[in-house]
């Protein structure tokens, strides 16, 4: 169990880290307009045709032309219309916490379970052990019903 | 598990649920977007959000509080706006035509590219001062649905009145004058 979680944790941050991060290759248009949200109707560019979204699509493929990288091209809408035009938080900074919480949220749920679980298992486990001391009468009351039964 | 470690998640857990109730009541008590046209249309003059900026026509910021004691036209718009570009020029005359009487013209501009801001100024020949806000994150607090929108200030920065859409017809430029006339004097 204590070797468990953390493997689990560690399994799930690589997973979200890793993530569209380290796509190989140039972007492109297509998938650079599926993870950018247009500011004004909240979708993602894909889906919007709106005034702005539409402008943002052709900035989008100028730097595209011009050899910028995803990340620089992300970085440049964010510096004009702020990092809400991210249709997933950051992986960077502050909104890596996003990734994080969740993952750590996660974590404590598992050893929580597991702690409840084991606590649950401990109290209903039989036990061979007495009690208590017997009353000394009941003792002697017991002691002489096995004497009877004996003899 | 100890009855102590147990009653003191109980709390912990009973802690984080009533802090998630007060986090909802503030931010519903909190949240008046939206409010103030209808609030300044009842003759309420609901004091506007104040907000710092950086400005698009100079270097610098501006923060609206500054203009105290001014009447303020504030005009929310965007390049990408057509009824903005319609608008435009009139909100330009309504500049040059107060500036003289203590009327301070400041556009707004949001969710936009800076250059396209900034070459929307050019092409329509605005010299009023102007803000931008490129997330967006101070049409909320004044409740802004669309572009352009343009809220009157009295001197102590309250709101007498809103307009929703484009100041193109004969009746909203009268009220917009009126609005001018009962900013100034309040």
């Amino acid at each position: 169990m204590r070797l468990v979680a953390p493997l689990v944790l560690v399994v799930l941050l690589s997973a979200a880290l890793a993530g569209s991060s380290t796509a190989a290759g140039p972007p492109t248009a297509a998938d650079l307009e599926a993870e950018l949200v247009c500011p004004v109707c909240e979708t993602t560019l894909d889906q919007s045709n709106a005034p702005v979204a539409v402008r943002m699509k052709a900035f989008i493929r100028t730097r595209i032309a011009a050899g910028d990288s995803e990340q620089e091209i992300k970085d440049a809408l964010v510096a004009q219309f702020g990092p809400g035009v991210l249709a997933t938080p950051s992986k960077r900074g502050f909104g890596l916490l996003a990734w994080l919480l969740p993952l750590a949220g996660g974590l404590v749920a598992v050893v929580t379970v597991g702690v409840l679980v084991r606590s649950w298992s401990r109290r209903r486990a039989p036990t061979d052990e007495p009690e208590g001391p017997l009353d000394p009468s009941l003792e002697r009351l017991v002691d002489e019903e096995l004497a009877r039964f004996d003899g | 598990m100890p009855r102590r470690v147990r009653l003191v998640a109980q709390g912990v857990a009973l802690g984080v649920v009533a802090l998630l109730f007060v986090l909802l009541a503030w931010s519903l008590v909190n949240d008046e977007g939206g409010d103030l046209a209808a609030a300044a249309s009842r003759g309420e003059r609901p004091e506007a959000p104040d907000f710092r900026l950086e400005r698009l026509d100079r270097q610098g910021a501006l923060q609206l509080s500054s203009l105290r004691g001014k009447a303020i036209v504030l005009n929310v718009w965007a390049s990408w706006c057509l009824p903005c570009k319609e608008e435009a020029p009139y909100i330009e005359r309504v500049w040059t035509r107060n500036r003289a009487r203590d009327v301070v013209v400041l556009g707004l501009d949001a969710k936009d590219f800076r250059v396209d801001a900034r070459r929307f100024v050019q092409r329509f020949g605005l010299t009023f001062p102007i803000v931008y806000d490129g997330p967006g994150n101070t049409l909320d607090g004044y409740g802004v649905t669309g572009f352009p929108e343009t809220f009157v200030l009295d001197r102590e920065g309250r709101v007498i009145e809103a307009f929703a859409g484009a100041i193109n017809s004969a009746e909203d430029r009268a009220r917009l004058r009126s609005a001018i006339g009962r900013a100034l004097s309040s």
